[in-house]
């Protein structure tokens, strides 16, 4: 495995930090680590190993909130993830914006999607949904959904519903 | 105190046709801030997903981008693929890289075509896109579609690709040769083309790497990345092929990066289709399910890494399915190459990270003009860009890039 | 109103035309596939088609895309704009019903249902040919008198993009007080 010495490195530097470890393959790896953790972490991954932030992921796993940290080792066909669990009901994580920019969007997104809120990023507003989507609904959570109806016709006088008094589209 | 100006580029009809907006503070003619919204395009792809079978999800990220509509699909397959470790056969790994690979090819035409549109070079949009069409052809031909190709599964390929349909595809390449050389020519060594591009919206290497950019726009400022090369899949360590990457990190050297990586590109179908002729056998392992765990697939879209997780639970949907686009990444790098410049150069650079925004979704700023302002619209940022090009035309008498007498179109 | 009166207004539309491209969150497929049908292969332009910056100048507006929560908001604005009369036309299947993308939180109702749509151009995208064709029909049809754009009988109602449907989270609506 090209990434070996890379990965041993990293567990070595983690050291009690490090709550879980698997090697599913010669190109990927996963860490888990305490929600306390993710900045010393971020900033071994990014500033000493140099590894690149790919993205971050957001899970509502039901018991939790699982955010996982993608980093890129290209010189060594490898990808480690680096993964937390935060809790479901105040999901909390310190942003790694400060000095990562690559994660400023992607932040902002896990919190709008799923919740969890972003300890000193920068500018944490709504990135996708428009600004006056209800507080508190988070899309990407398990729980929420939108009522769907199969049926067109109640779909198109929710639709006339809402049109003005006078005038408007008849279904 | 010096007055603001707020010129907002979208949300429709802005540069790349799609909704999304970017507010430029401006003082006189420079740029001094940029504000990007997104929020047009979102669709909740990813919540989608969750309801799809892997099968049925290819069809469904497939859509995310008309343009790299085959890169969504090669990285959530694999990303499928890696979480259940599922094998897939040699000869599916050519066709995708050849798929892939002629997606490249008409992408970077089509970039080609946009960005001599907004420069006021509407020749070689015409040009760049005419021989785009060719591509098209091909693709259709062998899969089906001009785009949207539904070619990807997971365990391999929907269908393959003909004995017979191999001499169109080297016909292809071989007629693409003459062009894209006078592409290069035309386009690399124009005066004009210089003047308006150089030194242009230039993203130093250390930001590249502080925003995590990728493709092109990562390579311009030499930022030596390229998924192909570091991460190998598909057929791209079975067949020989050069990264191309400069260090300027101006408007010139993404212009540089995409027109030279359309060769490599021809050469890498040239050998898949060599290849094809003697790897034999199924294009599907025809998996019966994605067993329980994570997968993580990045192929290299024509706008750079394009990154795809899923979870599966064993059964036969995704219990989540993260999908992040090169644009992403790329686009939030407009923020350190837009201020500093001038109002028309603004088009150009915002267009040089090739911006997909229905991938990302993402996109624009506003701010309010305290002064109230007029607000200049995408149509006129777009003719301001034109207009600095006439007004070297003029000043210079270069004529900017145009096809020989003897290019027959 | 008068039909002669409509048909002769109608005759201006069945000329050059002033065609404004509206994509609203769209894959861009079918905008560039319309774009395709400018380039030389198939040339619309030498029938005095051509794509203007404004919906002010707009005889035909074209939609692509399903036109999400946020940007619908904006296709009404502009199309509440665009001077009568004018032909509004659907490329693609998304603006027609959103396909795939129906049952996506961000989504609330198709164009198709909302907005006066004169014709539907299905595809994922539909071929340059077919959106030629698709707009020679609905050309012929009104040289024929046999359509009259519905934006001459019917208004386009500017509302707000509700999210009582929504489901979940603390101030969502419940299920049975929502629309």
């Amino acid at each position: 495995m090209k990434a070996e010495d890379t990965v041993n490195r990293i567990r070595g530097a983690l050291g009690p930090h490090l709550a879980g470890f698997e090697q599913k393959s010669e190109h990927r790896v996963y860490l888990r680590v305490a929600p306390e953790t993710v900045t010393e972490v971020s900033e071994l991954m990014f500033e000493e190993i140099g590894a690149r932030l790919q993205i971050m992921t957001g899970i509502d796993t039901g018991e939790g909130i699982e955010v996982l940290y993608h980093w890129a080792l290209d010189d060594e066909d490898c990808v480690v993830t680096v993964f937390t669990v935060v809790d479901r009901d105040a999901p909390e994580l310190e942003s790694i914006a400060s000095f990562c920019p690559a994660a400023e969007w992607i932040e902002r997104e896990i919190w709008e999607l799923l919740g969890v809120e972003f300890i000193g990023h920068p500018d944490l507003r709504h990135l996708l949904l428009s600004d006056d989507w209800p507080e508190g609904n988070y899309p990407l959570r398990k729980d929420c959904r939108r009522r769907v109806s199969s049926d067109r016709a109640d779909e198109r006088a929710a639709v006339a519903a809402d049109a003005p008094p006078t005038g408007g589209i008849q279904p | 105190m010096t007055r603001r100006t707020i010129i907002p580029i979208g949300p429709y009809h802005a540069l790349q046709e799609e909704p999304e907006f970017f507010k430029l503070h401006v003082e006189g003619e420079t740029v001094v801030g940029l504000d990007i919204e997104l929020g047009y395009n979102h669709r909740g792809i990813e919540k989608l997903s969750e309801s799809k079978t892997f099968e049925e999800t290819v069809f469904l990220v497939e859509r995310i981008c008309g343009i790299c509509s085959t890169s969504h699909p090669i990285a959530c397959v694999q990303a499928a693929e890696d979480a259940g470790a599922v094998p897939v056969p040699e000869r599916a790994l050519f066709i995708r890289s050849m798929v892939g690979e002629l997606e490249r090819i008409h992408s970077h035409l089509l970039w080609l075509g946009l960005a001599g549109h907004f420069l006021g070079f509407n020749t070689l949009w015409m040009w760049a896109w005419r021989f785009r069409e060719d591509v098209l052809n091909v693709l259709e031909l062998i899969t089906g579609n001009r785009n949207h190709y539904a070619m990807m599964k997971p365990g391999g390929v929907r269908r393959d690709i003909l004995d017979t349909d191999l001499p169109t595809i080297l016909d292809l390449l071989k007629g693409l040769d003459q062009p894209l050389q006078t592409f290069r020519d035309a386009v690399l060594e124009d005066p004009l083309v210089h003047a308006r591009t150089k030194g242009v919206g230039v993203l130093s290497k250390e930001l590249a790497v502080a925003y995590g950019a990728l493709g092109p726009t990562a390579r311009a400022s030499g930022y030596d990345i390229d998924v192909r090369r570091d991460h190998p899949h598909a057929a791209y360590d079975k067949v020989e092929w050069d990264v191309v990457c400069t260090k300027n990190g101006d408007v010139f050297d993404k212009a540089v990066v995409r027109i030279l990586e359309m060769f490599e590109s021809v050469r890498i179908i040239a050998q898949c289709a060599e290849q094809l002729k003697t790897v034999r056998g199924p294009v599907d392992s025809n998996p019966q399910r994605i067993a329980a765990g994570d997968g993580i697939g990045h192929y290299e879209a024509p706008r750079g890494e394009v990154f795809h997780y899923v979870r599966s639970d064993g059964g036969n949907r995704p219990l989540r399915h993260k999908v992040r686009a090169p644009s992403f990444m790329n686009v939030p790098t407009n923020r350190e190459t837009v201020p500093g410049g001038s109002v028309a150069d603004a088009t150009i650079v915002l267009a040089a990270v090739d911006p997909c925004y229905c991938c990302t979704e993402r996109m624009a700023v506003a701010l309010d003009s305290p002064t109230g302002e007029r607000l200049w619209g995408a149509q006129e940022l777009i003719r301001m860009s034109r207009e600095k090009t006439f007004r070297l035309m003029d000043e210079s008498g270069w004529r900017g890039p145009a096809p020989p007498e003897e290019m027959k179109m | 109103m008068e039909s002669r009166t409509v048909n002769g207004t109608i005759n201006a539309l069945t000329r050059s035309l002033n065609v404004f491209h509206l994509a609203g969150s769209a894959c861009n497929n079918c905008d560039i596939e319309i774009l395709d049908a400018l380039t030389p292969r198939y040339d619309l332009e030498r029938f005095g088609i051509t794509l203007v910056g404004s919906v002010r100048h707009a005889d035909v507006i074209l939609l692509s895309g399903v036109f999400n929560r946020k940007s619908r908001l904006r296709m009404l604005e502009v199309i509440s704009q665009a001077p009568r009369p004018y032909l509004l036309v659907a490329i693609g299947g998304c603006p027609a019903s959103g396909l795939m993308f129906r049952d996506s939180y961000n989504f609330f109702a198709a164009p198709g249902d909302y907005v006066p749509i004169d014709a539907f151009i299905p595809g994922c995208p539909p071929k340059p040919e077919a959106i030629i064709a698709g707009v020679v029909t609905v050309i012929g049809a009104l040289r024929a008198g046999e359509v009259v754009p519905r934006c001459m009988t019917e208004e386009v109602a500017a509302y707000a993009p509700p999210t009582a449907d929504l489901v979940g989270g603390a101030s969502a609506a419940t299920p049975e007080t929502a629309t």
